[in-house]
């Protein structure tokens, strides 16, 4: 063997480990935040975590109940908002539209998606807190709602159209009408795709905390009604993260815990609806 | 019908945005024009606004991040796509996906705790003891500031290239491949000299999807960069973001030109992002599309 020859392969050689490195790099990270967070989370979360209301500034103790019922209700209007625009739309886009308004759609929909979650947050802050002169629920839910709008649409979208054409003509040559064949042949075909879409865009929105910092603002308290601020679980990690407060801190590494457990949970339950059987039989 | 109203409610509520942050800036865009962008004092009291610090934290702070990025995206994605066993690969791949469901304000929440004491105690005294002639590395270890904002943005972006850039060199065809071996190369000149460089345009894509993330990317970097508004040559001196600023002191904003000056940064950062995820999203299809050609030929 040359000399050049034995150069090459060992620069081949070489080089693929450095590759294999990065992977391995990029992976470990996620095993370092996963460890970190249960050492630290685990240690300091408990029944009072989920009970009680934050303790006042200077006391030990206390818990994120509030934050925790305010995060399912920021989540829940978000749904109530973003999944059925999403959903539809696609249904639009799929089933009906001619192809000039569906790249309008399309366009304006990945605009959406690639707008800075912090400029989501003055969005709602000047339709929502404005007018009604008001940090909100109502604000919060609607800020996260329309970043669901997006990922919902565009892979409910991909899904529908991966229903093969036959289906569609089978439905329709047993006379159902265009409606009827999209509410029992189409969805009900692609419903593990939508299922894991939804899923995954309610994953993403779970963890925003930007859009909400001026919109549901935060509460140390209960919030009783939709019109009032609330607390909510990213919100109270960053601000216990950067307060002064050891005891804060703890329960900062705590509320991280239970909400990267939430929403790592959630990504793989619908990682594994889609994965079970192929969401749409092959033609 | 019902349906055309829900598609159509997206377009409507996008075009409200541009139009929002457009209204909504209107005071200081009259009063300070070009000069927003061009001055560096923010002075709420005096009612002086001006961008230059925050936008230069913010890209100084992205192509940090990019330039740590890229090179270990990149590796990642070479050994996931040519190397590792396709099942392997799939596994893999669905671990650095869940990486990129991580929240930022968890990012934020390491940062704070773990990579802030980090630099101060070790990485930046040893940069500074090894490469301190430079400006770049010079000044007292905060531990806040743009390196550290840079090393976290990089550790969130990270995943975003892997994934893209994976499924741009899966799409190389095979003869390519083929035809590099049999001609004699090795296994990595195959890979560096035919196989990236016909993905050339696609990774340039999942490098600009990555930009645009780093630039809006709010609570991470607002909790690790100091949150001071200089400009300094130094990678180790406390600075602000454009993304960051908007957090922490819209909901303070007192009076109509300091909340209006925020949105307007607002609309700067979306513009920016606007811009780099168009280009983006423009390679990619470019390359995934020369791909298929390829093949079918």
């Amino acid at each position: 063997m040359s000399a050049r020859l034995r150069w090459r392969k060992f620069v081949s050689g070489f080089m693929l480990t450095m590759t294999g490195v990065c992977a391995l790099v990029a992976v470990s990270v996620l095993c370092f935040i996963l460890g970190y967070l249960v050492f630290h989370g685990g240690t300091s979360i408990g029944w009072n975590f989920f009970t009680k209301l934050p303790a006042p500034v200077g006391e030990t103790g206390g818990g994120m109940a509030n934050a925790i019922l305010g995060s399912a209700k920021l989540l829940f209007l978000a749904s109530l908002f973003g999944v059925p625009i999403g959903f539809f739309g696609a249904i639009y886009l799929a089933e009906f539209s001619g192809s000039t308004v569906a790249f309008i759609v399309r366009y304006a929909a990945d605009l959406l998606n690639g707008v800075p979650s912090i400029v989501i947050g003055i969005f709602a802050y000047s339709m929502v807190v404005l007018p009604f002169k008001h940090f909100s629920t109502l604000a919060g839910g609607f800020a996260l709602g329309l970043m669901m709008i997006p990922i919902t649409l565009r892979s409910t979208e991909e899904f529908l159209r991966s229903v093969p054409n036959a289906l569609r003509e089978g439905a329709m040559a047993l006379g159902a009408s265009k409606w009827k064949t999209i509410a029992t042949v189409i969805v009900p075909t692609a419903y593990r795709g939508i299922l894991t879409a939804v899923l995954l865009a309610f994953a993403r929105v779970a963890g925003e905390t930007a859009p909400l910092l001026f919109t549901a603002f935060g509460n140390r308290f209960w919030s009783h009604r939709w019109n009032e601020p609330t607390a909510s679980l990213p919100v109270m990690i960053f601000t216990y993260a950067i307060s002064p407060y050891d005891d804060w801190h703890r329960q900062a590494w705590a509320s991280g815990l239970v909400l990267l457990g939430l929403i790592l949970a959630i990504n793989i339950v619908a990682r594994a609806i889609l994965s079970r059987r192929s969401a749409v039989p092959r033609s | 019908m019902i349906t055309f109203l829900f598609a159509a409610s997206v377009v409507l509520v996008t075009l409200l945005l541009v139009f929002e942050l457009w209204r909504g800036s209107a005071l200081p865009r009259h009063k300070f024009g070009f000069a927003f962008f061009r001055t560096s004092v923010w002075d709420p009291i005096f009612d002086q606004f001006g961008a230059l610090p925050f936008i230069y934290g913010t890209l100084v702070t992205s192509i940090t991040a990019l330039l740590i990025a890229v090179p270990l995206g990149i590796g990642a994605a070479i050994f996931l796509a040519e190397l590792a066993p396709a099942r392997l690969s799939d596994t893999l791949e669905f671990f650095i996906d869940l990486l990129a469901a991580v929240p930022s304000v968890i990012y934020g929440l390491l940062g704070v705790f773990i990579v802030i004491p980090l630099m101060r105690l070790y990485i930046q005294p040893a940069l500074k003891s090894t490469l301190g002639f430079l400006p770049l590395f010079q000044g007292p270890a905060y531990g806040v500031g743009f390196l550290t904002a840079g090393i976290v943005l990089a550790i969130m972006v990270i995943p975003y290239i892997i994934s893209v850039s994976r499924e741009v060199l899966l799409s190389v065809p095979r003869d390519q491949r083929e035809a590099a071996l049999s001609l004699g190369s090795t296994h990595w000149e195959s890979t560096w000299k035919v196989v990236v460089p016909f993905a050339r345009t696609g990774i340039m894509g999942s490098i600009f999807l990555a930009l645009a993330r780093a630039l809006g990317e709010t609570m991470a970097v607002t909790m690790v960069i100091g949150n001071t508004p200089i400009i300094s040559a130094s990678l180790f001196s406390p600075g602000y973001s454009i993304a960051a600023v908007i957090a922490n002191e819209f909901t303070e904003a007192t009076g109509d030109l300091y909340l209006q000056s925020l949105i307007e940064l607002g609309l700067v950062l979306f513009l920016l992002t606007f811009i780099l995820n168009g280009l983006a999203r423009l390679l990619i299809l470019v390359t995934s599309k020369r791909g298929s050609e390829t093949a079918l030929a």
